[in-house]
């Protein structure tokens, strides 16, 4: 028998019911409708998408932060749950806003051996040991320990989130648009630090971004999401030089390139995301797609594998 | 004469813990019909410097140039009413936050009908009529309808929108993009930024696009100023400068991009952009340029338009035929 992977999700959804105000409209959002994959030790899973299409659901829902309220999430083939010690070590999650995540109050110290002391019972010089070890590896400086956050630039203040993450020797860090507020400069510095740490332990991410360029260079595997769905999926290679669902060809064709003498044809979106409240009848990327014939109107496409990924989509057509 | 010309702006806040050098030294030039791009990490002053022109900027800053010229008039001694004729008209400014620059208590119809009764002195039925064919213009579907709209009941592209119907309501010569698709997703970006290069192109308009991304730079610009700790480091056409940058952060940064990675590790630049208080005496960037000399620490020369006005003692991608001007000490 082979061994169950480290994490896989079946169907797995979260829908929230808004109570309407004075302005809105009441009714139920689903954040997150049906998304199936697994994720596998040493391994980037990609989750790409607008805002709004459910990442950071996704993100809370594998950190354990939320429960599902549809579908199945297993850790290593077991029912995932927070209840489980091993599964709150199992899975830590670094956020996008280093400035949020970090108490103002506390040192650097304190918030590195805070997670320790509480799932673990590592002596007070095991824990100030392991911190001095994490902080070396993120390239922090020992006297760093005594600081607090807001004396931290914000490259440093995520090197200081990544090493909170990884002080219970997590297998799985779910990282939700960790560079995304990072200048160019540090952001590459941030993203090494990311590839050493992986090579280093092993560790599988979930990384979540809506910059294709990033995600290219970083992902072994993708998944595309559009209102809540997951719409197309695979190898990041596979996916992002035969891209098959007209949204995700769009959102390639969007993002801009780094070279002024390619003149590239783009696909121009019409219209924009629609309210999550009352998604479109059928596929709910219908009303902005150039591809779009009846049938995608009335019923929505599953998703199938098709060839080499996976593709919710009636009408494909290559690029 | 340009349509726009700075040489030698200087904006220096004063702050609890002293004098803090925003911009140093910049000069920015920009003519109708062209389109600048002013790129540079945040905190490079690129806003700043665009908001010094305004006139936008609070008491604590102090302001100096050696010349700051806007379509033939000098814009340092200009007074307030004057200038308040200017701003809004014949130059108009779209900032990263439609949301904070729309005032949140009127209509859509109302915020653009007012800057058409200020500017132009248009009467009630022709700024309706103008206002809509503005709304029109930046690709609002049922424009009509949208007149009675609050900017809260818009999205982020929609209101991107609207501020650029705004910006555009008196005609402008120059239009100030400060970071206009930073908040939006990149399908919406590029709608907007079609929408801006469309405009651009259609009403012969100077376009100053402040971004931070590489990518935008590329597709839009035709000609790129980077800047680097509130100084301009380098200019020159977009072509070259992707091609050829001469100044060693330009280059390490586009080295940095993930796009051009040739391995798994990307070339970073160590460190960070030095502070209030770490502002190192000779060239800028010295602390973490990979060719810097002792004497960098020291001084920096300006080169020849030929070499970017780079802003290096020792400029990369240098051709046969550049003439690399030596570094001098302090
Ligand atoms: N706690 C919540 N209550 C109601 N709606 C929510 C909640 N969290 C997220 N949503 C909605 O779910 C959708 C997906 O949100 P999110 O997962 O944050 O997307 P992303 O991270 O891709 O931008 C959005 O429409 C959002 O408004
Ligand atoms: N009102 C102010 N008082 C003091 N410092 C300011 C003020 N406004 C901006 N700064 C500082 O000036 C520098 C340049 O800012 P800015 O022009 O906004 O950078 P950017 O290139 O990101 O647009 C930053 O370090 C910023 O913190
Ligand atoms: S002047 Fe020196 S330190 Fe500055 S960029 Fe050029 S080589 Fe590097
Ligand atoms: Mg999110
Ligand atoms: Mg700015």
């Amino acid at each position: 028998m082979t061994a169950s992977p480290l994490i896989s999700a079946s169907n797995l959804g979260r829908f929230y019911s808004v109570s309407g105000g004075m302005f809105a409209p009441s009714g139920t959002v689903k954040a997150l409708d049906g998304a199936s994959f697994t994720l596998e030790e040493g391994k980037t899973l990609a989750v790409v998408g607008e805002s709004g299409c459910g990442k950071s659901t996704l993100a809370r829902l594998v950190s354990l932060i939320e429960e599902p309220t549809a579908g199945e999430l297993l850790f290593e083939g077991e029912p995932a749950s927070a209840q489980v010690p091993e599964h709150r070590k199992l899975v830590q999650i670094v956020f996008q806003n280093p400035y949020g995540s970090l108490n103002p109050r506390h040192k650097i110290g304190t918030i590195l051996e805070e997670p320790l002391r509480l799932n673990s019972d590592l002596s007070r010089a095991e824990c100030r040991k392991r911190a001095d070890e994490i902080m070396e590896r993120v390239g922090l400086r020992p006297e760093h320990y005594d600081r607090y956050p807001h004396m931290f630039s914000g490259g440093q203040r995520q090197r200081i989130a990544i090493a909170r993450a990884l002080m219970v020797n997590p297998r799985v860090l779910v990282l939700d648009e960790p560079v995304s507020a990072l200048d160019l400069s540090i952001q590459a510095q941030v993203l090494n630090i990311l590839a050493e740490l992986q090579e280093e332990f092993n560790l599988a991410y979930l990384f979540i971004s809506h910059d294709l360029s990033v995600v290219k260079h970083i992902s072994d595997e993708v998944m595309v999401m559009y209102l809540g769905k997951v719409v197309e999926a695979g190898a990041a290679k596979t996916v992002f030089d035969n891209p098959k669902h007209p949204y995700t060809q769009a959102l390639l064709s969007a993002t801009p390139v780094a070279d002024p003498h390619r003149k590239k044809k783009r696909i121009m979106l019409q219209g924009e995301l629609p309210s999550p409240l009352n998604p479109p009848a059928g596929c709910a990327f219908n009303p902005r797609c150039r591809n779009a014939i009846e049938k995608c109107r009335a019923e929505a496409p599953a998703l199938v594998f098709d060839e080499k990924t996976e593709l919710a989509c009636f009408n494909p057509t290559p690029l | 004469m340009a349509l726009l010309d700075i040489s030698n702006l200087t904006v220096e806040f004063q702050t609890a813990s002293g004098m803090f050098r925003a911009v140093d030294n910049t000069d920015i030039r920009c003519d109708r019909g062209e389109i600048l791009s002013i790129v540079g990490e945040s905190g490079s002053g690129k806003s700043v410097s665009m908001l010094a022109l305004m006139g936008l900027l609070p008491w604590t800053a102090n302001i100096s140039a050696d010349k700051i010229e806007f379509d033939g008039r000098d814009m340092r001694s200009i007074d307030k009413n004057a200038r308040r004729k200017i701003v809004g008209k014949d130059m108009a400014m779209i900032f990263q936050e439609p949301m904070s620059s729309l005032n949140p208590c009127f209509t859509v119809g109302f915020q653009i009908g007012e800057v058409l009764k200020f500017h132009l002195g248009l009467d009630r039925a022709t700024r309706r009529k103008r206002t809509i064919e503005l709304l029109e213009q930046v690709g609002i579907p049922a424009p009509e309808s949208r007149l009675s709209v609050f900017p809260h009941q818009l999205s982020g592209g929609m209101s991107q929108r609207v501020m650029i119907a705004m910006a555009l309501a008196a005609d402008p010569k120059l239009l100030i993009a400060d970071e206009p698709t930073t908040a939006l997703d990149v399908t919406i970006q590029a709608q907007i930024l079609e929408l801006l290069v469309g405009l651009q192109k259609d009403k012969d308009m100077a376009l100053i696009l402040i971004t931070h991304d590489m990518g935008v730079v590329a597709e839009t610009a035709e000609r790129v100023q980077v800047q680097y700790a509130g100084q301009k480091v380098e200019e020159q056409a977009v072509g070259n400068l992707f091609d050829k940058p001469h100044h060693p952060y330009t280059s390490a940064l586009l080295s940095a991009l993930p796009e051009r990675a040739t391995g798994r590790e990307l070339p970073s630049i160590p460190g960070v952009v030095p502070g209030q208080f770490d502002r190192p005496p000779g060239c800028l960037f010295a602390p973490r340029c990979s060719f810097a000399q002792d004497v960098c620490n020291k001084g920096v020369v300006r080169q020849d338009e030929a070499l970017g006005a780079t802003l290096c003692n020792f400029p990369v991608n240098v051709g046969k035929a550049d003439t690399v001007k030596p570094a001098e000490a302090g």
